[in-house]
């Protein structure tokens, strides 16, 4: 019960990549993002560089590839659109075996699969290295809205509380004979979550008090304010420097 | 002798949809006592929780902390020196780390820094969860968190600590764990329980709140062995539980 898991993107590590602000890791990713979704798709040597570079940034932050490849399944929905693509566009065709493919299709799957494996990649490389709490502070850092910051502050604390409260609903519901094997059954369905709607409401009064109990004004305390060294910003602009340079050759060619 | 850290006296109230909860409570609590605060379900326990930090405003009557009155312009200061732990450590606990947690009462009122960072680590010895520090609160234990809620609250350095049925849901350990921290603060405790052997073990002092009054206040002994007062108000000793054939505490 709630004890003993850790987060599900987290690796524990001392890197420079870890140690990084949060803040800088997230600029640094977004700025490699849109390099990437900015080359044209026809250079087909310049993703082979994003990826080296990106490999790179993997080796120095000591997480396992392994662990890395396991979470890029989140992308398979986009690798099957992906796939249909060459099936399902029109324009001028190709035979490959049996098959007749659309070439603006093949290309544009290739672009789709090159940008999103990368995209889910350096994003996945930013969670692997970066303590949930201490994402949220760097967003905070970036002026994101801190109404929207704390609504992430609270998801991620009461995430495992509520699945843990529908977990022991379905267990109680279960133990009196019911099987969800029907459209007959979507009612019960239905009421539990209404009544884990209802629960969650309640329970947000009840914390709403504890932090009038502490004090607590409309306004979260800013207790620790993270700022970054002028060597830590060298060191996160590496990554979109190099790719902005990348870019950059990639279109003049 | 001085002012009590408590003084709650002629206070009522009517929940807005007209349910009464309380009809004139008088209630004095000390520096440095520990009283248990007893009575069946729907007494007002609650109620008069809620009345000692300020989140109910007194229809009648009036609350009194150490000599300030609970009132809208002092309410901080109020807060700060009523510790109020709730029952579901889960609904105190909402920061994403005990640090963080622990730190956001004493920043609320203005603590920063080195300063802070002493009044985290200070709390959080008192309960012997220091190491614990950086863990998210939903990986720890029932019995941790539990300790955790006291720690939020011990870091304001309250002079009151009021705990809302502390021992529920415990197992028998973490139980005896949190009595043997209780023991040794040094402030004044208010405990809202079922629990009686708990309240017999820890408070010396009980009071009985039935039907939004207070019909007895005493040693916790004599409460607890005046048969017709416990029948009176849905009060029972758990089996094989009698505390005169258990040496005081």
């Amino acid at each position: 019960m709630g004890a003993g898991h850790g987060h599900h993107l987290h690796f524990h590590g001392h890197s420079p990549i870890h140690r990084m602000p949060a803040h800088l890791k997230l600029l640094s990713l977004v700025a490699f993002v849109v390099l990437v979704v900015a080359t044209p798709r026809e250079q087909y040597w310049a993703f082979a560089v994003y990826a080296t570079l990106l490999a790179a940034v993997v080796a120095v932050s000591t997480v396992p590839p392994t662990y890395l490849a396991k979470r890029l399944v989140v992308e398979v929905p986009f690798v099957v659109f992906a796939l249909l693509m060459p099936f399902i566009a029109s324009g001028p065709y190709v035979s490959v075996g049996p098959l007749h493919l659309s070439e603006p299709g093949l290309l544009g799957a290739w672009g789709l699969l090159a940008k999103g494996t990368l995209g889910v990649l350096a994003s996945l490389v930013l969670g692997a290295t970066t303590e949930p709490r201490d994402l949220l502070v760097g967003l905070e850092r970036l002026r994101l809205p801190h109404q929207l910051v704390q609504i992430m502050g609270f998801m991620m604390r009461y995430l495992e509380v509520v699945t843990d409260e529908l977990q022991r609903m379905r267990i109680a519901r279960e133990s009196r004979g019911f099987a969800a094997s029907s459209v007959r059954a979507w009612p019960a369905l239905a009421s539990t979550a209404g009544a884990l709607f209802i629960r969650s409401y309640e329970r947000g009064e009840r914390i709403h008090l504890a932090m009038l109990s502490r004090g607590y004004a409309g306004r979260m305390p800013v207790t620790h304010r993270v700022s970054a060294t002028p060597a830590q910003w060298a060191q996160a602009g590496i990554l979109p420097g190099l790719a902005l340079a990348t870019m950059a050759l990639a279109v003049t060619l | 002798m001085s002012a009590p850290v408590l003084d709650v006296s002629g206070l009522a109230y009517a929940y807005p949809d007209g349910h009464q909860a309380l009809f004139g409570v008088n209630l004095h609590v000390h520096q440095g006592e520990r009283v248990a605060l007893l009575g069946p379900n729907g007494a007002g326990k609650t109620t008069l929780v809620l009345h000692l930090n300020g989140i109910l405003t007194a229809g009648a009557g009036s609350v009194h902390v150490s000599g300030l009155p609970v009132a809208k312009d002092n309410l901080l200061e109020i807060r700060r020196r009523v510790g109020v732990v709730f029952q579901d450590p889960d609904d105190q606990l909402f920061m994403p780390s005990v640090r963080d947690d622990v730190a956001f009462g004493p920043a609320n009122l203005g603590v920063r820094g080195a300063a802070l960072e002493a009044r985290v680590i200070d709390a959080l010895d008192l309960v012997g969860m220091v190491d614990f520090i950086d863990r998210p609160p939903h990986h720890l234990s029932f019995g941790q968190r539990r300790r955790v809620a006291v720690a939020t609250v011990l870091a304001m350095q309250p002079e009151v600590l009021v705990l809302d049925e502390p021992s529920s849901n415990l197992d028998p350990a973490s139980r005896r764990e949190l009595a043997d921290i209780l023991r040794s603060l040094d402030v004044t405790v208010l405990m809202v329980t079922h629990d009686l052997p708990y309240a017999y073990e820890l408070c010396p002092r009980s009071v009985v709140l039935s039907d939004g009054v207070v019909v007895a206040d005493g040693p916790t002994r004599d409460v607890l062995t005046d048969d017709a007062l416990m029948a009176a108000h849905r009060l029972e000793l758990p089996f094989g539980f009698d505390p005169r054939t258990i040496p005081a505490p």
